[in-house]
């Protein structure tokens, strides 16, 4: 199991800002090791955003995307003490939910 | 063998079920958790075969997609792009690095609020054309290009 997101969500304005650091090596299945060996293919695939009970954002994601991803998102009409919920799955199946509070 | 065939068409009604509920209006699309992944585009080894991949025959260049990026990236590992579409209802954004093995970076869907901008910090194999694709509720695709130079790689190594 990865480790926990870090999420923090904001209201700037009228919107909510959305900030959220992920644990995960993105291996492209291009790099090798120092033994000369092809590190297998290890990346987040598909991305999704819920606030207050709502999907408002959802994704998909290739290996081009850096080690540990960061992604920061917008959403309008979202209100402090609403909850944020993420979540990914990765090329193995591996995934990851986790939660925060709008403040 | 029996069994094998059962289970195929078991399998097939399924899906035709879930088929007939879509277009019953039951589900939306969007509601579907857990799509397809678009291997197809993100696979795809150059600009063109990604745009196929995710569904933009045709793309019309536009100012109102402003991509935030450094000109020059020192580290091609993690080079941070932003991107804003002021284009009316912009429900999709994706982002594309030219010259990478695979252009697509990722595609994102808004709904519900979510406002049609997005940060992201992506790999860079070498100085390339970043490319953002904005898609608008009536199908039409839309797009901007940047260009970043990268003094040292992000991909291999």
């Amino acid at each position: 199991m990865a480790d926990p997101m870090k999420i923090r969500a904001q209201m700037k304005g009228d919107s909510a800002e959305i900030r959220v650091l992920m644990s995960h090596p993105m291996e492209t299945g291009q790099r090798k090791d120092n033994a000369g060996n092809v590190v297998p293919a290890h990346f987040i695939q598909s991305i999704t955003v819920d606030v207050g009970g709502k999907r408002v954002i959802q994704g998909q994601t290739g290996p081009a995307i850096s080690r540990n991803p960061v992604f920061g998102f917008k959403v309008k009409g979202a209100k402090a003490g609403d909850k944020v919920v993420i979540n990914w799955v990765d090329n193995k199946g591996d995934k990851r939910t986790d939660e925060a509070t709008i403040s | 063998m029996d069994a094998l065939r059962r289970t195929l068409i078991k399998g097939a009604g399924a899906t035709g079920a879930i088929a007939a509920a879509m277009a019953a209006g039951v589900l939306k699309p969007s509601q579907v958790l857990a799509a397809e992944y678009n291997r197809t585009a993100f696979e795809a080894k150059d600009v063109a075969g990604a745009l196929k991949g995710v569904g933009a025959g045709s793309t019309t260049e536009s100012k109102d997609i402003v991509i935030r990026a450094p000109d020059i990236a020192e580290n091609g590992a993690v080079v941070p792009v932003d991107v804003v579409s002021n284009i009316p209802n912009t429900i999709s954004l994706a982002v594309l690095v030219d010259k990478n093995p695979a252009p697509l970076t990722s595609a994102f869907d808004f709904a519900n609020g979510a406002v049609a901008e997005m940060a992201l910090r992506v790999k860079m194999g070498q100085t390339s054309m970043v490319e953002a694709i904005a898609k608008t509720s009536d199908g039409k695709y839309f797009i901007a290009k940047k260009e970043v130079k990268v003094t040292v790689g992000g991909c291999g190594g």
